[in-house]
């Protein structure tokens, strides 16, 4: 925090004159580049659209209401794969983000090359969104909740991998020698060694990647196949907002009742 | 008996942490090992059991030497000696009880391990050892419930459940208060009468060596620049050891701590 | 002397084995269930095998030049959705934070803005892309729209968070100086959050990006809706190319978050 001399006075200033030309420069870049953004999406946009949204807006929430509660029906079956989509994707994306994360830790990986391998693979499933995986696999295993399943599953690994490396490089490596030191097998070091010290972070990393993937898979049906997201694909294309409607409330409870197991549990681990 | 002939450390960025080493130690007998921080202690001890590997020289466990085993029979070597570690290296989620059992994981199957089935003359030692180093109220707690001196007994008795032949302890006092520490120091020596044992300690406090060890090896920058009983431990062979230093305002703090142990008039 | 134990069982978590096991098979019953729901066509699996090497060979001559137009739009497309819903975001979400922390509003206005976020949190980006096409129709303004609230829900949910955890101590000093609400919010609270809000909004940006690759796949504007296209088409020589752009560009946003985030620590 200077104090600068004007003159005969002086003055306190928060920031240095080099800091609030700095700050002034970076300020006025991101507002150049987000006027820029701006008027590239408005040639875009189509405005006619936008001008009877109101009307539109109106309309749609008034077809909205009251839900359809028949519709019930249909959408429990739905649900019930939902759900399955999601428990299979991150089970399978769990046992293989296991495996990789032992190889991929540091200090539990057999080389570094392999160490390489798998860390380009996490990499690589995480920065593809799993809807566009979603639209590879259908190609090769046909539409279904197979090919959510996986498309989840891949998404996942790269996420739970992570966490779960990242763990294994932080545990503490004092247990890890005394076991060592009383003639212990590599298996039984890793037994009681490594799996207490790392048991709660996985569950929790498990458990809350879980609660992402119900969303995931609500919506993955779009794309993949399967659950809920196709009901809700079929019910827009047929302007059905009431059944919309009905759809919309099913999947905001189910990530509420997620998010609350999922809080649960990993508050039960800790 | 263990008997170091020679031993050098020396680690790829060219430190040599031990310098030929060499030194006997016999049959119930408390060693221990002093010396400044840096002096090579702390990887004198784990050479012994090869959590660290020794560059060269030979060390004899009994007429075997420990340096050329192949990792299978350095396992079983390994049930054999007990280690007791400064920060107690207690696996924190596990139970007391179980904390204990993993002493005997080198003669306890796999899966019977994983699923905590241990013979149960091994489950009734570790009942006992737990009852003689006044923790029987705590066997189901989870380890990362106890204090620091808790923790430590609970590391003596891992050491001790099995069966160890040498007993190697690397600094166990440097996070207890002096109360405990000497309560510790007093356990393990009363162990090694009782069992037999030959133990190193390397440990940093001095007066607590003197106290406790029967014999006294000081080591500087990887060298052994002292060997001998601990009455022959004096302020010239601090000197040696550790450097210039007035060794009286040591005795000044400890006696204020009310403690009963003087430099100059130990061993009697 | 007190008897000497010689069995000792591992404590479990639930004690009583009927409810061990009787969860066990609950959970073994409804993978089967659950499993058998699932349709495997082998036959078109098999078929859908040998389209992989296809798939294989798309990607690895990949064709930027037939549909390039169109992917170096789609592009341009996503990334001025990120930035131009990136700034909005950041404006909008502060004041939904402040007004979802506990420790600087009334209780009421906490519990209102607390299930606001919750509720936008709720819809998956992709509802949210569905429901602006269809208010403001195809394009990138849904778009923009969507990633915007989107974004508004995660940075204000974790700006919450972490004003909801800043030193109690600084926020009663400012206050028992007499300050008015703003004030008290201006000195106590954003010194101590405003390293953690620039770091959440990059993160998001980074996220954002992530997300308006897909979007388009809906109508709300970006390359989601070429990649679509093209796979509809069986094109996967294009497809291959935009994935590829799409997956280097998502490598680089990456790198450069948390490259910036971590200088500015």
């Amino acid at each position: 925090m200077p104090i600068i001399t004007k003159g005969n006075s002086l003055s306190w200033k928060r920031k240095t004159p080099s800091q609030q030309r700095t700050q002034f420069l970076v300020v006025l870049s991101i507002v150049v580049i987000f006027l820029i953004s701006a008027s590239y999406i408005s040639k875009q946009t189509m405005w006619e659209f936008v001008s009877d949204a109101p009307i539109q807006i109106r309309d749609f929430v008034s077809r909205m209401f009251p839900p359809d509660i028949k519709y019930f029906g249909r959408v429990a079956p739905a649900l019930w794969d939902t759900i399955t989509i999601s428990v299979f994707g991150t089970g399978i994306a769990v046992v293989i983000s296991f495996a990789l994360a032992i190889l991929a830790a540091k200090n539990t990986t057999p080389n570094s090359a392999v160490r390489m391998v798998v860390l380009t693979i996490i990499v690589a499933s995480r920065s593809v969104n799993s809807m566009i995986w979603a639209l590879l696999i259908v190609q090769i295993v046909g539409p279904g909740l197979l090919a959510s399943i996986i498309a989840i599953a891949i998404r996942s690994l790269g996420m739970i991998s992570k966490l779960m490396y990242e763990a294994i490089e932080e545990i503490n490596t004092e247990p890890i020698e005394a076991i060592t030191a009383t003639g212990a097998s590599r298996a039984q070091v890793f037994v009681y060694g490594y799996l207490p010290q790392l048991m709660p972070s996985f569950v929790g990393t498990s458990v809350y990647r879980w609660e992402n993937n119900i969303r995931e898979s609500t919506i993955i049906g779009i794309v993949g196949g399967g659950g809920i997201g196709m009901l809700l694909n079929s019910a827009i294309n047929r302007l059905a907002w009431d059944q919309v409607m009905t759809i919309l409330i099913v999947i905001f409870l189910t990530v509420v009742v997620a998010e609350w197991v999922s809080a649960k549990v990993r508050k039960s681990i800790s | 008996m263990v008997e170091i002939k020679d031993l050098v450390k020396r680690y790829p960025s060219g430190q040599e942490a031990l310098k030929s080493v060499s030194l006997t130690l016999e049959e119930n007998t408390v060693m221990a090992l002093i010396g400044p921080s840096g002096a090579g202690k702390s990887t004198l001890i784990r050479c012994i059991n090869r959590l660290v590997e020794p560059t060269s020289g030979t060390i004899l466990i009994n007429g075997t030497n420990v340096c050329e085993l192949s990792k299978k029979d350095l396992r079983l070597r390994r049930r054999k000696i007990g280690m007791i570690f400064q920060e107690y290296a207690l696996v924190d989620r596990l139970t007391v009880m179980e904390n204990v059992l993993s002493g005997q994981l080198g003669y306890v199957g796999f899966w019977a391990s994983t699923l905590r089935r241990f013979p149960q003359d091994v489950v009734k030692q570790a009942y006992s050892l737990l009852e003689r180093v006044g923790l029987s109220d705590f066997v189901d707690n989870r380890a990362d419930q106890l204090s620091g001196g808790q923790r430590q007994r609970v590391g003596i008795a891992r050491a001790l459940i099995q069966n160890p032949d040498l007993l190697l302890v690397d600094e166990p006092t440097a996070s207890l208060d002096p109360k405990t520490s000497r309560q510790v120091m007093r356990l393990i020596v009363e162990l090694v009468e009782e069992r037999n044992l030959q133990c190193i300690i390397n440990i940093h406090d001095v007066v607590l060596a003197k106290q406790f060890a029967q014999r006294i090896v000081g080591l500087q920058d990887g060298k052994i620049v002292f060997e001998g009983k601990s009455a022959e431990l004096d302020v010239s062979v601090l000197n040696t050891i550790y450097g210039e230093e007035d060794w009286n305002i040591k005795k000044k703090k400890k006696e204020d701590e009310d403690d009963e142990a003087d430099i100059f008039s130990m061993g009697e | 002397m007190q008897e000497v134990r010689t069995t000792w069982r591992k404590k479990r978590k639930i004690e009583n084995p009927l409810i061990r096991y009787g969860i066990l098979v609950l959970v073994l019953a409804y993978l089967y269930l659950a499993g058998t729901g699932i349709e495997v066509n082998a036959d078109r699996v098999s078929r859908g095998l040998s389209r992989v090497g296809l798939l294989f060979s798309g990607f690895f001559q990949p064709d930027f030049q037939s549909r390039g137009k169109y992917i170096v739009e789609g592009i341009l497309e996503s990334v001025a959705m990120t930035l131009a819903s990136s700034a909005f975001a950041m404006i909008l979400a502060v004041p939904i934070a402040l007004g979802a922390s506990r420790n600087i509003v009334p209780k009421w206005v906490y519990l209102i803005c607390r299930v606001f976020l919750m509720l936008i949190r709720s819809l998956h980006v992709v509802i949210l892309g569905i429901i602006f096409v269809i208010m403001f129709g195809y394009g990138p303004l849904a778009g923009v729209l969507t990633l915007m609230v989107n974004g508004v829900g995660f940075i204000g949910k974790l700006l919450a968070e972490d004003i909801e955890n800043i030193q109690e101590e600084q926020l009663e000093a400012i206050r028992a100086t007499g300050a008015s609400w703003l004030k008290t919010v201006v000195y106590a609270v954003w010194p101590q959050v405003s390293t953690r809000f620039i770091g959440l909004s990059i993160y998001r940006a980074d996220i954002s990006f992530r997300q308006s690759t897909v979007i388009g796949i809906v109508g709300a504007g970006g390359i989601g809706a070429v990649l679509d296209t093209a796979m509809g088409r069986y094109d996967y020589h294009t497809a291959g190319a935009i994935l590829f752009v799409i997956i280097i560009m998502v490598l680089v946003t990456e790198y450069g978050s948390s490259a910036i985030r971590r200088r500015i620590v």
